[in-house]
């Protein structure tokens, strides 16, 4: 680990202008960031600590939406009462992930911007384009079982590990970012997250003078909603495929729906393929079939991860019977 | 005392935090800090190395490379045991395979250190090396022995005939990963100069070897060497040697005269301590239609690192299984320049039985017989291949009792047949074996003049329960309340063992103690029945009781205090000793093993194949057990690590690099409170085995993990109708095989 | 850019930054020392203050035998640094008990066996006083079957997923689930 030195922001405003600084970073939870700056992976030369500053609420919206603070602990974002009973998927997906300990001190803005978990981006000896642009990706031909089966490049296929920004991903979000200027932005958290296309180590829309300040819910969707997490063990680990899925169904057919995938692509990635299949459709095995169909349409294995796009489609079809069968 | 369920004496300072392990001493002072910079090659040679911007970074003592490194003594193949050879460490400009260490940065600080060893500039030179297993397989040699000094291939009678024979047959082929110990403590060692001695903190189980390794490698008197081990935070193999963090924190510690301490990190872990060997096993059996077994092979091939060979004794565990007139085994190598293999629990075993137990449930399947009752056909009347008798064997009532307990009979035994909501269910079983083995070990039971009793030998606790079982025997021995006896382990100025491992540990410390102890009664009672101050003069010493502090012949008695007081003012001690199993005629008498038979339910989700344990129980015959309730434990774990081999572990090598990808907690999954449902049981019969030892007791550190993995994998078997060989039994392997989803 | 650019870049990072001051409350002491800003609370513990009941399984988050409670919650001291904690109230197993006054759940877990080797169990011991005041709270858990519903109940499911963050490679995890149920069940806690 790089030597830095400290501050702790007591002014979100003051925090972001720190920010700008050369070589500084935020960190909040820590949860990620120090555990790359061990590895050398990350190296900021000054921290600025936001973990303090009072985004930690989560308040009520005047449309019937939710504003989660972005420096509220994953743990307080699963067990608020508003939360599970109007967004239950987004409280199943975090407690899917991680363990107790790491919800506890890992914050919303900072689950948002955690990077991969590839291990050659771990392994500072081998290539990778997300971690030194232009040294290659020795994910492609290597060990790739954890890898993209959807929008991946021949840059980077690695994934996003994130469980929260999926389910956030399928209750159309929207990510509250704030400049050193005082003006704020609002992105739709499909926006948020870029693809790796041949810039792999840019992984999102924030700016270096930007800070994440929260996390727009709008109204749920009536119907299901369910989070489904496919992994070996049956806890602690990161998704091999993921599925959040809200299902509104009315006398037998499905009116709306929101899917999203983790554990396949660079980002959460939200399927309007599979949400247009299965719009005005029957909910039956068949629809959900379809729609998985389409879903993966594109996807493409690289070995060691070519049962993920079989896995994704039985996760869905089977999230998606739950979803429609229980609404 | 021996046999009851006393909590583990060292539990109240396990549970406060207050157990110290070896990068955890402070009695030195302030240490300095070591940090090891590994190769990032696997196979080549430093062509250049700059250690400028690392000596000059902050805090920085000492960069020590193979440049700067002080000559050392040479890994000596002559010593029996690799564990007790020397480990030089920086000796040259090759590398042999990745993450080979090629610096030790030394700082004031833990952070001066893990930065200043990012500062280490290597270039290397790469060649090209031999990593991948598959591409090799073919490519083997013929090892003399295989471990324990096993033979490499035997046969009797005349296999391919009698195979050839057979009316039902199974041939198949079975590959199992490398796979890693884990302990939680990571291997961590603090070295301390004191004078010309050195003080070694060290993560071992095997003290003696420790001292003999340090004192070779750094060319030392023995006796100039002090490992101390009281606490060792997990072993399963991967500290019976010491490794670099020891050797490299010792010439760093002489080099600079100061108190030097040096942890692998977890991801040094997967490089620098050595692994299961990943092997491919083709398993033939051959059986007439009643089940009866006409033929047994098992061939095994391994990877071996090409300077330190290591032979897992893969195929050996079916020598002693299973009767058959015609048998094979044999064990083949192929150099890889990857790390050492070495002992991870159940060597041979673990490996060996997920094969050879799944193949037995392959012929039960084909027979179409219960492969409960299969197995028990098979039950030989002596060795069937070292041609002697069995010492107390069981397994045929582990069987039976574990089929009863569990409920097997009313499992329903087609593949497939059984499905809750989204699991398919299933069972399985397997058979359980482990050879035990005796070795060299003394204990010093000392008295004190106030009456406690002390018992010293090098022996280590490594989660086994050492410190709580010799207790027991020290206080049944000597007639003590649980609380005068105190242990004191883990110090090679202690008289010498063969430490933990191999499942030895129990019972050679405790038949050693044993001895102690009745040799310490002799001299009691020579010097009270021998004075006329005491109430025992003239009394017949072998009538003689020890209980509760006092000796008792006939209605007179004694307190032993007064009698050390009275003869022995400083106290008085004895030693009690174990054999090598070589020279004890029982072991080449008998065949003496421990069995056991497991029982495992499985769901498999139908749609994503993830397997989770449902229950699981086993039944094992070990001899006479010291303590019911650390034995459960220890036998539990085991079957859990069984789980893990069935569907968790694996390490995975890139071919392009040398490396271990997964080589983290994260990547290298073992199992969690998540896959272990409260419902898994261990039941010991009651035993004695009275050719392993005058306790009547055997090891049981290991038989837990033998076969159990197989009943695990047998039962998602049952479950899916799917066979998977190739193991960990993970997603990918299943899905193929599942049913297309259904509304 | 290269990857010996951006080795490069990062050997050039960070002129050594001075040693901060700090002031931790740990186990109810306030206790002063001078730490790299780089120490994570785990090395402030175990190299600093000499209170290695807190132990280092991993340094990545990735077994939990670090956990510790800060103002009553569990977290991991590995992956947090010191400088960040001032103001917090923190407690190791140390501060739960000592060997001649244990913690109920210390009791337990010698009680149940709920471990061998001893090296997680510190960070068994913090996480489940911790998980257990978290589903007092009624906080659910993966294994919630509806987490809309504000009251969760303390089955042995809960208890194994909730320590799932928690590896113990003796596999005491049986005997760990015991220790928790009995000592919840106790109500000492």
């Amino acid at each position: 680990m790089k030597s830095f030195t400290y501050e702790r922001a007591t002014d979100t405003r003051a925090a972001v202008a720190a920010v700008t600084r050369p070589g500084a970073k935020f960190i909040s939870g820590g949860t990620n960031l120090l555990d790359l700056m061990k590895l050398d992976i990350e190296y900021p030369s000054h921290l600025v600590d936001i973990s303090r500053l009072p985004l930690r609420d989560i308040e009520e919206l005047p449309d019937g939406g939710l504003r989660i603070g972005a420096q509220a602990r994953n743990s307080d974002v699963a067990a608020d009462r508003r939360v599970r009973t109007r967004y239950p998927v987004l409280s199943e997906a975090l407690v899917s992930g991680a363990s107790g300990q790491l919800r506890n001190k890992a914050s919303t803005g900072g689950n948002l911007v955690q990077r991969t978990r590839c291990p050659y981006f771990y392994d500072t000896a081998a290539d990778c384009n997300k971690r030194d642009p232009g040294s290659g990706c020795a994910a492609i031909g290597g060990f790739n079982r954890i890898h993209a089966i959807l929008g991946a490049s021949e840059s980077c296929i690695a994934t996003h590990p994130s469980d929260m920004a999926v389910a956030m991903t399928a209750l159309d979000a929207e990510v509250e970012l704030l400049r050193a200027d005082g003006s704020a932005r609002r992105v739709a958290i499909t926006d948020f997250y870029r693809l790796p296309g041949d810039t792999p180590h840019i992984e999102n829309v924030l700016g270096g003078d930007e800070m994440i300040t929260g996390v727009l819910l709008p109204p749920p969707l009536p119907g299901r909603q369910i989070y489904r997490k496919v992994r070996d063990r049956a806890s602690y680990e990161f998704a091999l495929v993921s599925v959040a899925a809200v299902v509104s169904v009315v006398q037998g057919t499905i009116r709306e729906a929101r899917v999203a995938f983790g554990g396949v692509a660079h980002k959460p990635w939200r399927s309007v393929e599979a949400e247009d299949a299965l719009t005005d459709r029957p909910a039956r095995m068949d629809t959900y079939r379809a729609a998985a169909e389409a879903a993966l349409r594109g996807a493409v294995g690289r070995g060691d991860n070519d049962f993920k796009i079989e896995l994704a489609k039985r996760a869905l079809c089977r999230t998606l019977a739950q979803a429609a069968g229980a609404s | 005392m021996i046999g009851q369920a006393v909590n583990r004496v060292d539990g109240p300072l396990k549970a406060t935090g207050r157990a110290t392990y070896a990068y955890e001493h402070w009695e030195a002072g302030q240490p300095l800090y070591g940090f090891i910079v590994g190769a990032t090659i696997g196979k080549g040679r430093i062509t250049r190395i700059d250690t400028g911007d690392a000596e000059g970074a902050p805090g920085v003592q000492l960069v020590m490379t193979y440049l700067n490194a002080p000559a050392q003594g040479p890994r000596d193949e002559s010593i029996p045991f690799e564990y007790w050879r020397a480990q030089p460490m920086l000796t040259g400009p090759d590398i042999h395979f990745y993450g080979e260490p090629v610096a030790l940065v030394v700082a004031e600080t833990f952070e001066q250190a893990r930065d200043a060893a990012d500062l280490v500039e290597v270039e290397y030179r790469a060649g090209r090396g031999r990593f991948d297993f598959g591409e090799f397989e073919d490519d083997t040699y013929i090892p003399k022995t295989v471990n324990a000094g096993l033979p490499t291939d035997t046969a009797v009678g005349d296999f391919d005939a009698g195979f050839a024979g057979a009316e039902v047959k199974v041939d198949q082929q079975y590959t199992t990963p490398y796979e890693f110990s884990l302990p939680i403590e990571p291997n961590a060692s603090m070295v301390a100069p004191r004078g010309e001695d050195l003080v070694v903190y060290a993560s071992c189980q095997i003290t003696d070897a420790a001292r003999d390794s340090v004192a070779g490698t750094l060319m030392m008197d023995p006796e100039r060497v002090h490992i101390v081990t009281p606490f060792v935070g997990g072993g399963f193999g991967s500290k019976l040697g010491i490794h670099s963090e020891t050797i490299l924190a010792a010439l760093a510690a002489r080099a600079l005269g100061r108190p030097v301490k040096v942890t692998l990190t977890r991801q040094q872990v997967f490089q620098l301590v050595g692994m299961r060997p990943t092997s491919n096993q083709r398993v033939r059996l051959g059986a007439g239609r009643d089940g009866r077994l006409a033929a047994i092979a098992h061939d095994v091939t391994m990877h071996t690192n090409p300077d330190v060979e290591y032979a897992e004794q893969t195929a050996a565990t079916v020598r002693s299984l299973y009767a058959a007139p015609h048998r094979l085994t044999s064990h083949r190598l192929t150099a890889l320049d990857l790390p050492r293999g070495t002992d991870v629990r159940a060597p041979g075993e673990a490996p060996g039985m997920l094969s050879v137990e799944s193949a037995m449930d392959e012929l039960a399947d084909a027979l179409g017989m219960d492969p409960v009752e299969l197995r028990i056909r098979n039950e030989p009347t002596v060795d069937p291949e070292r041609n002697v008798p069995y010492s107390d064997r069981h397994l045929v009532e582990c069987l039976r009792e574990g089929a009863r307990r569990f409920g097997w009979q009313n499992r329903p035994a087609p593949p497939a047949s059984v499905r809750e909501g989204r699991w398919l269910i299933g069972y399985g079983m397997s058979a359980a074996i482990r050879g035990h083995f005796q070795g060299p070990t003394t204990v010093r039971v000392r008295l004190e003049p106030d009456g406690t009793a002390v018992i010293q030998t090098d022996m280590t606790d490594i989660g086994t329960g050492t410190y709580t079982i010799l207790t027991q025997v020290g206080a049944e021995g000597l007639g003590l309340p649980l609380e005068r006896v105190r242990i004191d382990l883990g110090r090679s100025d202690h008289p010498s063992s063969w430490g933990s491992g191999g499942s030895w540990g129990a019972t050679n410390s405790s038949t050693a103690a044993h001895r102690a102890c009745a040799a310490l009664r002799t001299k009691l009672l020579d010097a009270a029945c021998g004075d006329t101050r005491s109430p025992l003069h003239g009394l017949d010493p072998a009538a003689a009781v020890f209980s509760d502090g006092d000796v008792a012949i006939g209605g007179a008695s004694e307190a032993l205090r007064e009698i050390v007081a009275r003869h022995h003012p400083d106290g008085v001690e004895a030693e009690g000793k174990t054999r090598f199993m070589g020279d004890d005629p029982n072991y080449s008498d008998y065949s003496i093993n421990t069995y056991g038979a497991h029982f495992a339910e499985v769901g498999v989700d139908a749609d994503t194949a993830e397997v989770r344990l449902r229950r699981m129980l086993s039944v094992f015959s070990v001899g006479r057990v010291f303590n019911p309730k650390t034995a459960r434990s220890q036998l539990i774990g085991g079957m859990i690590w069984g789980v893990g081999a069935a569907l968790e572990e694996e390490a995975v090598v890139d071919p392009r690099s040398g490396a271990f990808v997964n080589r983290d907690f994260a990547g290298y999954l073992v199992p969690v409170h998540g896959d272990i449902p409260p419902d898994i049981e261990a039941v010991v019969l009651e035993g004695y085995d009275d050719k392993a030892n005058v306790l009547g007791a055997k090891g049981i550190g290991e038989v837990g993990i033998c076969g159990s993995g197989a009943a695990v994998a047998n039962a998602v078997f049952n479950a899916t109708g799917v066979r998977v060989r190739d193991f960990p039994i993970t997603i990918e392997k299943l899905l193929p095989g599942l049913p297309a989803m259904a509304a | 850019m290269s990857a010996s650019d951006t080795h490069a870049m990062r050997r050039g990072q960070g002129e050594m930054a001075p040693p901060s001051a700090i002031k931790l409350n740990i186990n109810d002491q306030v206790r002063q020392l001078e730490v790299d800003p780089r120490t994570s609370l785990l090395d402030a513990l175990r190299e600093h203050l000499r209170l290695s009941g807190t132990k280092k399984g991993c340094d990545h988050g990735q077994c939990g035998a670090c956990t510790v409670l800060i103002n009553g919650r569990r977290v991991l001291s590995c992956l947090t640094l010191a400088v960040m904690h001032e103001d917090d109230e923190i407690m190791t197993i140390e501060g739960l008990g000592d060997p001649d006054h244990m913690h109920p759940m210390q009791r337990a877990f010698v009680e149940c066996d709920g471990f061998q080797c001893g090296y997680c169990t510190p960070g068994q011991i913090c996480s489940a006083v911790g998980m257990l005041a978290e589903v007092k709270a009624g906080w659910p858990s993966h294994v919630t079957t509806d987490v809309s519903s504000p009251r969760v109940a303390l089955t042995d499911d809960e208890i194994r997923e909730r320590m799932s963050g928690n590896i113990c490679r003796c596999a005491a995890y049986p005997n760990i689930v015991a220790a928790i149920r009995g000592s919840a069940e106790g109500g000492a806690i």
